[in-house]
Order: C-alpha cells, then sequence, then structure tokens
C-alpha cells in the first residue's frame, strides 16, 4: 500500500491543481451568442500583428478549395472552442464580429500562428501554413454577424 | 498482478472508456515517440496515449514495454502527463514498472524561429522499466539483461529536465532536445540528447474528409542516445538509435504512430519497434469541473 499511495496523491493531485488552474481563467466569452458575446477587448490582440504579417496576402486567395477545405479544418480544430459556425461559446470568442471579418488576412494569420497563450488560445503553427491560410479564407467566408434569429436557430 | 497493477488496470479502464465515448477532437500530432517538439496540448483536453516497444536483447530474452499517458493541458503554456509503465520479458514474468509525471512549460509567449520548452519529470521507476522512453548517461543494452526477479528490486527516483528546443519551418519540424537526468540517490547527473525532423505529407489540406489523404501522414525521423555523466561525458559507453517515424491523424480523432529503431553501436539493443495510438478528449477539464458542481 507504501508504494500505491504516493503515485495516488500525485495523481489526484495533479488533476485537482491542473483542472483547477484551467477553470480559474476567466472565460472570454460568457455566452453562445454572438450579440452577447461581443467585448471589443477580447480582439486586441488581432491589433498587435505587426505591420508585416498584416500586409501579407493570402496565398490562397483564389484557390477554388480553400473554403471548403478550411470548413473541415475548423471542425477539427477550431469548433470546440469558438463553436460550429464560429458564433463563440463560453471558451472561445465569436469570429463573425467585423473585429474579425474586416481584419486583414494576415493578421488572423499571424494571431492563428502565435496564439495567445495567456488567454488559452493555443499556437496553431503545427498546422503547416497552406492549413492556416485555408482556415483563414473560411473564417474570412462567414461573412459578419449572424442576425438574431440566424443565431439562435437550431443547428442542423 | 500487484495492487498498484490492479489500480492501474482499473483506472486505464476507464479511461478508455472515456475515450471510446466521448467526442474526439482531431489532433495534427507530430511523429516522434522519443523526442518532443514545442507543440503543447490545448487547455482543458486530455489525450490518452498507449504506446509499445519491442526490443531484442542479446544474450537474454527480448522484451515487449509499455507505457500509457495521460496529457493534460492545464494551460495553454503548462502541459502535465502521468505515465503508467510495465513489460514483459519473454521466458520471464510481466511487471508492473512505475510511473512518472511530466510537466512542459512554453517559455515565450509568441512563436519564434526556435521556440524553447522546459521539461521537468518526476520519476519512480524499478530497475526493471524497459520502455527507453529517453536514453541517458551510460544506458546500455547489458543492463537489461537480468532476470525481472532481480531487477525489480532495483528502485530508482529521478529527476530528470530537459531543454526542448523546436521550429517550425516550410512544413518541417526540427527539434533537439537536451536531457539532464538526477538519481535522486547518491548518482552524478547523466545526459542525453534527442533530434529529430518531420514534415507532413501534404501541405494543404484536403476538400473533402478522407482517411487516407497525404495530409494525415507525418513521416519524419528521430535519433537519440546518452551523453555519459558528470564524471564522464561524451560517448564512450554509451547507446544511440536511429529511427524513422510515422504518425497516421485520422479524421476519426485517432492518432496512429509507428517507429522502427536500430542500435547504431554494440551498447544498444539491435532493433526497437515501437508503436502507440492515441486520442484526444476535448473539454476534459470542463467535464471534471461540471462532475464536482462548477459551472455548467
Amino acid at each position: 500500500m507504501k508504494t500505491l499511495s504516493l503515485p495516488l496523491a500525485l495523481a489526484a493531485a495533479l488533476l485537482a491543481l491542473s483542472v483547477a488552474l484551467a477553470q480559474s481563467q476567466k472565460p472570454e466569452s460568457a455566452s453562445t451568442t454572438p450579440a452577447a458575446s461581443y467585448d471589443p477587448a477580447i480582439y486586441a490582440e488581432l491589433g498587435k500583428a505587426p505591420e508585416k504579417a498584416r500586409n501579407r496576402t493570402n496565398p490562397l486567395q483564389n484557390d477554388p478549395d480553400a473554403v471548403a477545405a478550411g470548413a473541415l479544418l475548423f471542425e477539427q480544430h477550431c469548433a470546440e472552442c469558438h463553436g460550429d459556425v464560429a458564433e463563440g461559446t463560453r471558451k472561445g470568442p465569436s469570429l463573425l464580429v467585423p473585429e474579425v471579418q474586416n481584419a486583414p488576412p494576415g493578421a488572423i494569420f499571424w494571431l492563428l500562428t502565435n496564439g495567445v497563450v495567456r488567454k488559452k488560445m493555443p499556437v496553431w503553427s503545427k498546422l503547416p501554413e497552406p492549413q492556416r491560410w485555408q482556415l483563414v479564407r473560411y473564417i474570412k467566408s462567414l461573412g459578419g454577424p449572424a442576425t438574431p434569429a440566424e443565431s439562435s436557430s437550431p443547428k442542423p | 498482478m500487484s495492487s498498484i497493477g490492479r489500480l492501474a488496470f482499473l483506472v486505464s479502464l476507464f479511461l478508455c472508456f472515456l475515450v471510446l465515448f466521448s467526442p474526439g477532437a482531431s489532433a495534427q500530432e507530430n511523429p516522434y515517440i522519443v523526442a518532443y517538439d514545442h507543440y503543447l496540448e490545448e487547455p482543458g483536453n486530455l489525450e490518452i496515449e498507449y504506446f509499445s516497444t519491442f526490443g531484442t536483447q542479446r544474450g537474454g530474452n527480448d522484451f515487449h514495454a509499455f507505457w500509457t499517458e495521460f496529457e493534460y493541458g492545464a494551460t495553454a503554456w503548462w502541459t502535465t502527463e502521468f505515465y503508467l509503465d510495465g513489460q514483459t520479458t519473454f521466458g520471464d514474468s510481466t511487471i508492473f514498472t512505475g510511473f512518472r509525471w511530466e510537466n512542459r512549460f512554453r517559455l515565450l509567449r509568441q512563436e519564434h524561429f526556435i521556440n524553447p520548452v522546459l521539461y521537468v519529470e518526476y520519476e519512480h521507476t524499478s530497475g526493471a522499466d524497459k520502455i527507453l522512453k529517453e536514453v541517458e548517461g551510460h544506458d546500455m543494452e547489458s543492463d537489461y539483461l537480468e532476470p525481472n526477479a532481480i531487477l525489480r528490486k532495483e528502485h530508482d527516483q529521478e529527476m530528470e529536465l530537459k531543454l526542448l528546443l523546436s521550429g517550425t519551418h516550410m512544413g518541417w519540424n526540427f527539434v533537439e532536445n537536451t536531457i539532464a537526468t538526477k538519481n535522486l540517490s547518491n548518482v552524478p547527473w547523466e545526459f542525453g540528447y534527442a533530434l529529430g525532423a518531420s514534415r507532413p505529407l501534404a501541405l494543404k489540406a484536403s476538400a473533402k474528409r478522407c482517411s487516407f489523404c497525404r495530409q494525415n501522414f507525418i513521416a519524419g525521423v528521430e535519433m537519440y542516445g546518452g551523453l555519459g555523466d558528470r564524471y564522464s561525458f561524451g560517448l564512450n559507453n554509451t547507446s544511440h538509435y536511429l529511427a524513422p517515424v510515422v504518425a497516421w491523424n485520422l479524421p476519426s480523432d485517432w492518432t496512429l504512430r509507428l517507429s522502427g529503431g536500430f542500435g547504431l553501436n554494440d551498447q544498444s539493443h539491435r532493433f526497437l519497434l515501437r508503436w502507440g495510438v492515441s486520442r484526444e478528449v476535448p473539454g476534459f477539464g470542463s467535464m471534471v469541473n461540471r462532475l464536482f458542481g462548477g459551472h455548467k
């Protein structure tokens, strides 16, 4: 039993500490609707993109498959936090707001690459550069804020 | 089976159930089994991994070592992992060989050409541990010759520090890990290294959901070995391995890894065949929080 108690205690302490730490961080949005989650401060990180990064153009701007591929990537990597159609959840902000939709593609790409580590947004440079640009194409294709009727309609 | 073995079995069974019946999160995992890159687990997610190593043993019985990892993203800059190790030596016995608690801390906020991550691990294993998750000091094939009954009597408590350097450029990921290990008994610091390079077979994602698309496969190579200890630093009496590696990231949220490692000198095992399977459980932290009455 002596050999058992140490790993058990360690595992319990580890689990409690890490869950507490993960939960203690302030959620970036409080609701699942874009209107309610709107907080300009959340999007300030986009404005921190260096000029050189902001000015980059999307090399896949004219790729006919980029939006469809980006949609799949979004579903796999982003929807868990940002919602199925980027409407925002308690874990991540909406990407349908003007701050994102009007941002230069280069700024969104820069944010994806660097993450916002202290605000729980992971670094996504593990996705190859073309896949990050495909994600940017998809996010920009979403257009803009959903109407209240759209945002409250059930998802398929 | 010992009480700790039974506990490990029950915990693993529960977590396997959790993995099978929870929605997954598709990961883009690098194929390394020994080397580490700078990418941490997404916050709140739990990744459950199982790995096997089949190793040849000159002058003794071949072995199959295995370990389970529970990797949790505590924050975007801190990932913590708990390992349970075991092994079967053919013609001998199957035994539980210990546990490890590992933590990785991202040191810089943004992405750079080279990204440092600090790795701190405590391990409590027996001398029979054969998972070869890292090779350090004067680790040699002949260390594993004794039968399990003798090896398991030796208990190692070690602190292991690693500086993980990693960068991704043009789709290629390059890693360099420097290892320094201190046995908490009166044993000198031991050193080791791991190097790796990998790349997805395609950089653009397909517009269709597919299992066999080239972007789902990441291939590479890793090399690892010991560098002696504080009093005899260098390559003398150390073992080294070169291992091609491949990962298959399935759209069904599972990742499979395969690696064939070749010993590069007479002190190394001739061949190590490794494979692993993993799955990510998204929102595990929230799940546990709700279980204990946290926010809905």
